[in-house]
């Protein structure tokens, strides 16, 4: 094995490679199907991997993305009904008014305790009837502030948000949001028109983007409270705070089923914006202290959505290990299926390597034949693999309406990996078979 | 005086041992013999007596326990494994007794392997393939696999192998042991008319019929040679009367 070592495939031209190539191609084409069934291990390995990352991919992608529109420098926050007294304390204090929630006293301290803390947007929420002439629906009206829109990610698709001016004004304006804006006006573009809230008129001059759905996993505010407002949150009004104040002041009542109930809540929503990326975690932990303090009962929830990526981000990864780990080992078997029959090749064909040594053949001649003879049988289990492999992820959406996202990397590294395993597979059979002895390979029956 | 031919082969005291176990088998004993150019000799002996060791020796797929081996004036024993296939490829001849050819390849690309191995292009390779095949009247069957052929042809075809690198000696192993009377008399006839053009063959066989046909006969017994006529027809007409070592059987 010594001539290996030393020079290995020096004299090695193109023009060899490609006669070796046709003459490898020629040899497994003898026996095709032993050929394809060899390959065949490969070729799920590589096509497994490609399009259990590519569901992975799609998964994770759509869970990030509604984590990013809520804005990775945000910290949300949202009042709840405190959790342990609701029910009880709703049964005995029926008539009277509960209090709860975050208050514009928290704003403040957290404003001027917290540093870093850029932006703030205060929200209050009410549900009522909507109507547009005899349309009614029952959504829900958000206060807010101009700035809302840009902190929250989310478009204008027609017409404007309202400005400085109509906050200050306190206008009789508003923006409805995509859902609510087809379901009251189903034929006719609603910018312009007026929306009726209990007694006073609202003029629509803008739709704004849909809320996405709600974001799966755990705030760290609350344990517990969970988002349970937002119930009705697909069907938003936005109207200016002072607006919401002015008329309909801080008591919220709302009538169910012959009773009615009365809240107090100041602000329903926050969004606290942090003026540098890497300051969110530490900003967020001091809001919490603070609130803490505040609120004994947990009456609010705390959403970080920078959080929410990491972890994410972290499931993704252990997906993504689990993944691989799995193509390791299907890749893996399907090497051990090529090496076990390139070594039965060997074997079967000890004559031949006889032959050709008598010819002229030297040792890295016979290991270049067999080496070759694996990576084709790799290489090419690699590609239907990867046109399998990207096939399957497209019938998948098709069929089972699931988003699957392939990456250029995961194809060139199965791909790569399926030539590799050839390369790594290959050298034992092929040593063996340029380390046989002339003369008893000639021998050999 | 006339200038001695160099010879192409020269075995200086030639022994091999196998070890089988814990018994050693001498299978050659000590063999000196020159092989000159346009030499035609036939090896005798019966089976076990050491012929197909000392055709692994010539043909440069064996290394001799002792002695020395000149191979057109270079001593094989200096050669290390890439450079004993390159003698081999280039200046050696091989047909078996088995044809031994390539079942994945055509005729014509069997005839190309040994070209292919010392990285002869492949055109040219082709070229004097075709030309080799037509010398041995095969030229329209040059796409055919081995198993559509005949044994005498298969045997043909491993003759224009042998000759398509030109080389210096052509060695065959029983040659006609798989064939009828027929074709083995075809083959034995090219072996002649590849002598004449002035090729040096050596041919092993248990065939005594053979001993007539070549001008030179060495019989091995033992792994010993007991008989060998010498050169019959020498080119530079001259009887080297050493090489004539005839001890009675």
């Amino acid at each position: 094995m010594s001539a290996l070592s030393h020079k290995p495939l020096a004299d090695l031209s193109p023009f060899r490679l490609k006669r070796a190539v046709l003459m490898g191609i020629k040899s497994l084409w003898m026996h095709k199907l032993r050929s394809l069934l060899t390959a065949m291990g490969i070729v799920f390995g590589v096509c497994s991997v490609i399009a259990m990352l590519a569901i992975g991919e799609g998964a994770s992608h759509e869970a990030q993305e509604q984590i990013k529109n809520l804005g990775s420098q945000n910290v949300i926050l949202q009042s709840v009904k405190p959790s342990g007294s609701a029910s009880s304390a709703a049964e005995e204090t029926r008539s009277l008014i509960l209090e709860y929630g975050l208050t514009y006293r928290d704003i403040d301290q957290i404003r001027s305790t917290i540093p870093g803390v850029d932006v703030v947007v205060p929200a209050r929420k009410m549900k009522d009837f909507l109507w547009n002439n005899s349309v009614s629906v029952d959504g829900t009206i958000l206060g807010t502030v101009p700035w809302y829109p840009e902190m929250r990610n989310r478009r204008v698709l027609k017409g404007r948000f309202f400005t400085a001016v109509e906050m200050e004004s306190r206008g009789s304006v508003c923006v409805l949001n995509e859902v609510l804006a087809t379901q009251l006006f189903p034929l006719s573009s609603p910018v312009g028109k007026s929306v009726r809230l209990q007694s006073s008129y609202y003029t629509v001059i803008g739709i704004i983007e849909s809320r996405p759905p709600a974001v799966a996993g755990n705030s760290s505010g609350g344990d517990g409270g969970g988002s349970a407002e937002d119930a009705n949150a697909d069907m938003e009004m936005l109207i200016p705070l002072t607006t919401l104040l002015e008329r309909f002041g801080e008591v919220l009542v709302k009538y169910r089923s012959g009773s009615f109930e009365a809240e107090k809540v100041e602000l329903h929503e926050v969004t606290i914006k942090i003026d540098k990326p890497e300051r969110v975690l530490s900003c967020s932990q001091a809001i919490e202290h603070l609130l803490e303090r505040n609120h004994k009962n947990k009456d609010y929830v705390m959403t970080v959505p920078l959080e929410l990526l990491k972890q994410a981000e972290r499931t993704k990864q252990i997906f993504n290990i689990v993944l691989g780990s799995i193509a390791a080992i299907s890749l893996l078997v399907g090497g051990i299926g090529i090496m076990n029959i390139m070594l039965a090749t060997v074997t079967e064909r000890t004559r031949e390597i006889g032959i050709r040594r008598a010819l002229g053949a030297k040792r890295r001649d016979i290991v270049l034949q067999f080496l070759i003879e694996t990576i084709l049988l790799s290489g090419s289990g690699g590609l239907l693999g990867v046109a399998l492999g990207l096939a399957i992820p497209i019938l998948i959406t098709q069929f089972a309406d699931m988003i699957t996202i392939i990456r250029l990397w995961a194809p060139t590294l199965a791909f790569s990996i399926s030539v590799f395993i050839g390369v790594v597979f290959g050298i034992y059979p092929a040593l063996r078979a340029a380390g046989m002895n002339p003369v008893e390979a000639l021998r050999h029956e | 005086m006339e200038k001695a031919l160099q010879p192409i082969i020269e075995l200086r005291e030639v022994k091999k041992h196998y070890q089988m176990g814990p018994v050693t088998v001498e299978a050659l004993r000590g063999i000196s013999l020159k092989v000159f150019p346009g030499d035609y000799i036939s090896i005798l002996g019966p089976s076990g007596c050491g012929k197909s060791t000392l055709l692994n020796i010539l043909g440069c797929l064996d290394q001799p326990t002792s002695g020395a081996y000149l191979l057109e004036g270079k001593d094989v024993a200096q050669l290390d494994d890439d450079e004993l296939s390159q003698v081999r490829g280039k200046r050696l001849g091989f047909i078996f007794q088995s044809y031994n050819l390539i079942q994945a390849l055509t005729v014509v690309e069997n005839i190309e392997v040994p070209l292919y191995y010392q990285g002869i292009p492949e055109k040219e390779g082709r070229k004097i393939a075709e030309k080799l095949a037509g010398q041995v009247g095969l030229g329209t069957r040059l796409d055919h696999r081995p198993t559509e052929l005949s044994g005498g042809q298969q045997q043909r075809v491993a003759i224009a192998r042998a000759l398509a690198s030109d080389p210096a000696l052509i060695l065959a192993d029983e040659a006609t042991g798989n064939l009828d009377s027929k074709s083995g008399g075809e083959i034995l006839q090219i072996f002649d008319e590849l002598n004449a053009q002035g090729k040096t063959l050596i041919m092993i066989t248990h065939d005594e019929k053979m001993a007539d046909r070549t001008p030179r006969v060495i019989r091995l017994k033992d792994g010993e040679i007991v008989v060998d006529t010498g050169k019959r027809f020498d080119i530079s007409g001259r009887m080297s009367k050493e090489e004539e070592k005839v001890s009675a059987v």
